[in-house]
């Protein structure tokens, strides 16, 4: 890495309005949390005895973590396939990626209805190995861990620089130490991600029966893994685009383009796959049924095949603002399909419905407002993102 | 580093050889199919004969201490309107629009001899227990719900209403069988509805039923293949679906679950392999950092 592209804290004010502002909204999920655990589920949430899972499983966990697979599949294109110019994108994208975990890790207890018995979830004697959920929280939990290892570097870094003389300590025998273990740790922060991604798709194979036969395939953990490196990339343009515009940092257009570029295969498979399994299955016919799951499916198909066609051309990728469109709309095309997958697909029966109280919604709108104030004061406070000596706006 | 580029590539070869391996040796290592232990109890219960008395539901409740579900009738007496936290055991009525035929039937866990539920429970909080019976234990329970997402039958419910809530469904009264006594709603059903035993016995006693009377049956023991096979066995006069026991096929829902993971995760070679390989090819490319991009075309 050269000298120019050197992670640099951002600096300038931390608490600045809009941190303030999405401070408040963590501030009142947080409360919202605690009168969740008073009161228990059934009164803080519309899930039920037919969708025991709603929008914090389907969103902040399912969805969150597949848009938090920046790091993961930044890391893939710049560890495995060696394209090192993409090496500046890794850190603010393992940054998203460590909040996006760990938010879906705090949803996670206040979803579950036993928090207190989840201590023993690392007792191995208790292990079903046949339970897809606990592959997924393990390792859930284990990359959450990893990520934020990952990024132990930029901490020490900072604590090098440190006044005080213990971190300066710390920084100074800590920084060879990560560095020398980062290669493997990056290689389990690749492994990780494989296999709960996928898994994710898993878990609701055991609803088969119940699954509409749109999404029922064997496929689905191929589907998952396939969309979420797609929307890893998305999720590290639009960040790009979003600090460019809120941050004043400049759009690295020929960058982020490139990520543009390797969306496209991953769309390709992800589409070619998903229509021969309708066509084997016998099930093209059903996604012109009409009903609403065909209109979903079709909704959902068409968001990725609209990204693809916004980054078909060398051209298209170069444009900025057209280069932000094709990821949100990729992104939106795997959160949908998600969505699809554990709301819409899943069928418990006809006397059961399902649509998110208030209280879920403000909860995990919170959530997501700290993540977002938690990455804006760590890229002020510590090296994260690439060199670029500019004042920091927002 | 000391790793020559060779020996990763030679790495490498192995960890993609080990993988194409497993995915391949996949197939002859399907989950296999699970079969009914000779001790399996269970129930039969007969649709023909239920008079819908509802005597099981209230036996049911003073068994196992469950609350009277009293939300549907104005806080007077028990009215659950399906399986909830307050009812473990229902009786419920189908009369058909058009021909008026109508027939009851009793709904509780369904014991399957390969759960679904049990697939899903991360700690083993569900389990099939002594004689087949599909129990469970708060004490590894996290409160995740995966149980009900995966149950073909929609049997186990959630204390909604608790701060600190528990998972209730049948547990076929064991703690009555291990005192040698039968589940409460078979003791007290007073015209032989639903009877209590071996789950063999049972069969060839509905089978018996279907022989002697085959006019006011449907040819077909209800559990005894669906979703892989259950413990408590149906007779009806009446479309099993119509009574909300859907067709499922011979195939248990977690055998799928199972053959796919064995695929992937079998004695974790493959995730052990992937990290290998990941690894080595990092280490390759550290050794001829970036080199993609110059011959790197697009973009």
């Amino acid at each position: 890495m050269n000298a120019e592209s050197r992670p640099q804290p951002l600096g300038g004010a931390v608490f600045t309005r809009p941190v303030l502002v999405l401070a408040v909204f963590a501030g009142i999920a947080g409360l919202l949390i605690v009168w969740r655990f008073i009161v228990g589920l059934g009164a803080s949430t519309a899930l039920n005895d037919g969708y025991p899972w709603g929008l914090w499983i389907a969103f902040d966990v399912v969805t969150g973590t597949a848009l938090s697979c920046g790091g993961y599949s930044v890391a893939l294109l710049v560890y495995i396939l060696n394209r090192g110019k993409y090496h500046p994108l890794i850190r603010p994208a393992l940054v998203t990626s460590a909040f996006g975990y760990t938010i879906a890790g705090l949803s996670v207890v206040v979803d579950i209805g036993r928090p207190w018995i989840a201590y023993k979830l690392p007792f191995f004697w208790h292990w079903n190995l046949n339970s897809v959920l606990l592959e997924v929280s393990l390792c859930i939990m284990t990359y959450t861990v990893v990520l934020w290892l990952e990024l132990s570097p930029a901490f020490l870094e900072w604590a090098r620089t440190s006044t005080y003389s213990l971190f300066r300590r710390v920084g100074d025998t800590g920084l060879p130490v990560a560095n020398k273990s980062l290669l493997w740790l990056i290689a389990l922060g690749m492994l990780l991600p494989t296999m709960h991604q996928s898994s994710l798709g898993s878990l609701l194979l055991l609803s088969g029966p119940r699954l509409h036969p749109l999404w029922n395939t064997t496929l689905l953990p191929l589907l998952f893994l396939i969309s979420c490196i797609a929307m890893g990339f998305g999720a590290v343009v639009m960040e790009g685009g979003l600090s460019s515009k809120f941050l004043g940092r400049k759009f690295e257009t020929d960058m982020l383009a490139g990520l543009g570029f390797a969306m496209l295969p991953l769309i390709g498979v992800y589409l070619g796959l998903r229509l021969i399994d309708l066509g084997i299955r016998g099930q093209l016919g059903a996604l012109f049924a009409f009903d609403h799951y065909s209109v979903m499916s079709v909704i959902e198909l068409a968001l990725f095949v609209a990204a693809g066609v916004l980054l078909a051309t060398d051209r298209r990728r170069h444009n900025a603002g057209n280069l932000f469109r094709a990821a949100m709309l990729l992104v939106l095309a795997g959160a949908l399909y998600r969505f699809d997958v554990f709301l819409v697909a899943f069928q418990p029966g006809p006397n059961w419905s399902y649509f998110p109280s208030v209280t879920e919604i403000l909860i995990t709108s919170g959530l997501v407002a700290g993540e977002l104030a938690g990455y804006i004061v760590l890229i002020k406070l510590f090296p994260i993102m690439a060199g670029e000596p500019q004042a920091a706006a927002a | 580093m000391g790793i020559s580029r060779r020996s990763a590539l030679k790495v490498m070869a192995a960890a993609a050889a080990t993988m194409v391996g497993t995915t391949l040796s996949a197939h002859e290592t399907q989950a296999a199919a699970v079969v009914a232990r000779p001790d399996a109890v269970g129930m039969l219960y007969d649709a023909t004969r239920c008079i819908g008395c509802k005597a099981c539901m209230v036996a049911c409740n003073e068994a196992n201490d469950v609350t009277p579900d009293t939300s549907a009738s104005g806080g007077l007496w028990d009215m659950p309107v399906d399986l909830n936290e307050h009812a473990k055991n229902i009786i419920k009525l189908y009369r058909d629009p058009g021909t008026g035929a109508q027939s009851f039937v009793k709904r509780q866990c369904m014991h399957c001899l390969d759960p679904a539920c049990v697939g899903a429970c991360m700690l083993g909080a569900l389990q099939k227990g002594e004689k087949g019976i599909v129990s469970y234990n708060p004490d590894l329970c996290v409160g995740c719900r995966y149980c009900e997402m995966g149950c073909p039958f929609n049997v186990p419910k959630f204390e909604w209403s608790k701060a600190m809530p528990k998972l209730v469904k049948c547990e076929l009264c064991r703690q009555r069988i291990a005192k040698g006594q039968e589940p409460a709603c078979c003791e007290v059903c007073p015209v032989g509805a639903v009877i209590y035993g071996k789950r063999t016995d049972l069969l060839a006693d509905a089978h018996q039923r279907l022989a002697r009377n085959p006019g006011s049956y449907v040819p077909k023991v209800y559990g005894e293949h669906e979703a892989g096979g259950t413990q408590v066995l149906y007779l009806a006069h009446v479309d099993f679906e119509k009574l909300d026991l859907p067709a499922y096929g011979d195939e248990s829902v977690p055998r799928r679950v199972r053959r796919l993971q064995e695929t992937i995760y079998k004695g974790f070679v493959a995730p052990v392999a992937l990290y290998g390989l990941f690894a080595a090819v990092m280490l390759r490319n550290r050794e001829k950092p970036d080199s993609a991009k110059t011959k790197e075309g697009q973009p």
